[in-house]
């Protein structure tokens, strides 16, 4: 019998919860669906003029995957849940971090990126520059696995609670601000003609100090939640 | 002469403690608040550039600097909870975050009364303001967290957890806002004039202990609560005289 | 060596068992007994560490459990009252994936011969959402055998099963003493594993 090393066990779980995803497309196509509904709203209910769509357009953008990645929060735990899957990750003998590190990073590829990638698209909507959209797929690669790594705690937290869905939009969206600052700010630089490096070391910076902490306090709000 | 503190950190011992101590805040809370009041409302002088709208912030400041400080203490107690498993800690930081989430609210709503005559305007996105916005969300949160989760012992434990990751987080939610209002070059909120009169520092500073006091009145009185509600099932809450009281006029 | 003194747990503000001590030794199994809601369940919850005792303590080999952690999960298998099987796999993928959670690879064979072994031959690779309640449990059941954990801590593990998958458990688990293992268990079916006396443990 092999033991699974750290690794193994974190490709494990990522490769397991892209296979459940790519069975049940649905749930991935959904919160795609309501990220570029959301944006096309916009400029029906501001009016359509360029002038004002293009200034707005990377808050519109940013504010947009905010409300998307909430969406498919609660999801993130609640199935192993159910099903007991949990328990049984609970009582891994390597660490639990790690498995929770392996979500978030499943997690951050169904919905983080499939938005980072399409909003040029959606960019285009709104008359952004070449670079402007350069940068918001950059700001946003940068910046929504800090979603999924803060949303990992607030997933957590709420497990198994009624109402967990609005609850963890509650509890995760002013942690997340931060992020929503920095994201817009940078695509607002690079049109205003300023440096972006500054917006994106931080946002780098927020990823970096989520990824360090975010796993063990979300496996701490799990080892929580399931008592 | 050694006091035995951990007497007092069980709830039994703390709920008769707090009820003797309750009064010796309340009182002098009320007293200085009036007080306060009254040197900042009738005594002190009317300021140069803003003339009478100036004097909300004897209500604004007190209340601006308890919503932050407050937020730290809550964490501060929750964290000793979650590691220590001390019980009546987690029920400090449960009844300190009404009283925080309060103190958020009245600094926001007599900032927007200042914004009015100041800049013509009920909000603006300052960086204090919108920081205290944010605050008063982290509040809600925590407040709702704890009231979704109905077994105590897990929603003291998962509020603590968010009161922690939410004091982490909010130096850095600080500092972006700032720098996002300084990249919009919003308005700022300026104390304009030269240094305050002594009338003006004696009046914040009685109404900042006020409110102080009251903190502590109203926390202890909460914590009390949150004893009873917790402990309703066991002897010595049926035991006490307020209980039997109330009992027997139900029957 | 399981050991377990003085153990104290309560659910909310209702105290489900205190001063429970017993030990189990290599090659022993223990039922636990009580009505339905005496803390069956929480009991072996608490002994996979899920739930923190309100007192007493767990030891492994001498050691607290607690504070051995991951070291204490990687001796024991936990089968609870749900399956952790994935209705979008299939069994075979189920059984890999559950055994990479618990810290070990299968190759296909050994996962294939498991399944064999609980008699879902030819079901293999279907998806386990259309088997039966019975045929899910074997999965669930298969991660006995592929597993080298000491402890077994079974939750009603005869649930749904038909009497020969019950004749199997008791097989397997003869198997699992005779090799030095232990289980503790609870069920409201008759369980007798041939040449081992059952020892019992009543919640009241």
């Amino acid at each position: 019998m092999n033991k699974l090393s750290l690794m193994g066990l974190f490709g494990l779980v990522v490769r397991r919860d892209l296979l459940l995803a790519m069975r049940r497309r649905a749930d991935v196509l959904t919160t795609l669906i309501f990220f570029v509904m959301v944006v096309s709203l916009f400029p029906l209910g501001v009016g359509p003029e360029m002038d004002m769509l293009r200034k707005m357009a990377s808050g519109v953008v940013w504010v947009a995957a905010l409300l998307a990645s909430m969406l498919s929060l609660p999801r993130m735990f609640s199935a192993d849940h159910a099903d007991g899957t949990l328990e049984q990750m609970m009582l891994a003998p390597q660490s639990l971090s790690v498995l929770v590190l392996g979500k978030i990073v499943a997690h951050w590829m169904l919905s983080g990126l499939p938005l980072a990638l399409i909003a040029p698209v959606l960019g285009l909507q709104f008359d952004m520059s070449p670079e402007a959209l350069w940068i918001l797929v950059l700001a946003l690669l940068l910046g929504t696995p800090v979603l999924s790594m803060i949303g990992a705690v607030g997933a957590a937290l709420t497990l198994g609670l009624r109402g967990g869905g609005v609850l963890v939009s509650l509890l995760v969206l002013p942690l997340c601000i931060p992020v929503l600052i920095f994201g817009a700010g940078a695509v607002e630089a690079v049109t205003s003609g300023m440096s972006v490096a500054s917006n994106l070391a931080f946002l780098g910076a927020f990823m970096l100090f989520a990824l360090v902490f975010s796993p063990f306090v979300a496996a701490q709000a799990l080892r929580i939640s399931m008592e | 002469m050694a006091i035995n503190w951990f007497k007092y950190s069980a709830p039994t011992t703390f709920y008769g403690l707090a009820g003797k101590l309750i009064p010796f805040f309340a009182w002098p809370a009320a007293i200085l608040f009036a007080y306060g009041l009254y040197i900042g409302f009738f005594v002190a002088p009317t300021e140069a550039t803003q003339s009478e709208a100036y004097r909300i912030i004897f209500l604004h400041v007190p209340a601006s600097i308890l919503s932050m400080f407050i937020y730290l203490i809550m964490a501060g107690y929750a964290a000793l909870g979650l590691i220590f498993k001390t019980r009546l800690s987690s029920m400090m930081a449960q009844a300190l975050a009404p009283t925080g989430a309060l103190f958020a609210f009245i600094s926001l709503w007599s900032g927007a009364l200042w914004g009015k005559p100041m800049w013509g305007a009920w909000w603006v996105w300052d960086a204090r303001l919108t920081s205290e916005l944010i605050l008063l969300f982290l509040y809600l949160g925590y407040i709702a967290l704890q009231a979704s989760i109905e077994d105590p012992r897990r929603a003291d434990r998962a509020s603590a957890l968010l009161a922690i990751v939410g004091s982490v987080n909010v130096p850095i939610i600080y500092f972006s806002v700032k720098w996002w209002n300084t990249l919009h070059q919003g308005a700022t909120i300026k104390m304009t004039g030269t240094s305050m009169h002594i009338a003006m520092q004696q009046a914040m500073f009685a109404v900042l202990i006020a409110c102080w006091l009251y903190v502590i009145a109203v926390t202890l009185a909460r914590v009390r609560s949150i004893i009873l509600e917790r402990e309703a099932n066991t002897q010595w809450v049926n035991d006490l005289p307020e209980v039997k009281q109330a009992n027997g006029g139900q029957q | 060596m399981l050991e377990v003194a003085n153990l104290a747990c309560s659910r909310g503000d209702h105290r489900l068992f205190s001063g429970l001590t017993f030990s189990l030794h290599p090659g022993e199994i223990m039922q636990v007994q009580g009505a339905n809601g005496s803390g069956k369940t929480s009991l072996l919850r608490t002994l996979c560490g899920f739930i923190q005792p309100d007192e007493g303590d767990i030891l492994w080999n001498g050691k607290r459990a607690h504070d051995l952690g991951e070291d204490y999960y990687a001796e024991l298998l936990y089968l609870g009252h749900l399956n952790a099987i994935k209705d979008e796999l299939n069994a075979l993928e189920n059984l890999q994936m559950s055994a990479g959670m618990a810290g070990y690879t299968v190759t296909e064979q050994q996962a294939i011969a498991a399944l064999r072994r609980m008699g879902l031959q030819r079901r293999e690779h279907l998806p386990v959402r259309v088997l039966s309640q019975g045929q899910r449990r074997r999965v669930a059941l298969a991660r006995l055998l592929t597993g080298d954990a000491h402890l077994w801590i079974l939750d009603e593990p005869l649930t749904a099963l038909d009497v020969g998958a019950v004749g199997l458990m008791q097989e397997l688990i003869g198997e699992h003493l005779s090799k030095g293992g232990m289980t503790i268990f609870t069920t409201h079916q008759p369980l007798q594993v041939a040449g081992v006396e059952t020892r019992q443990l009543t919640l009241s």
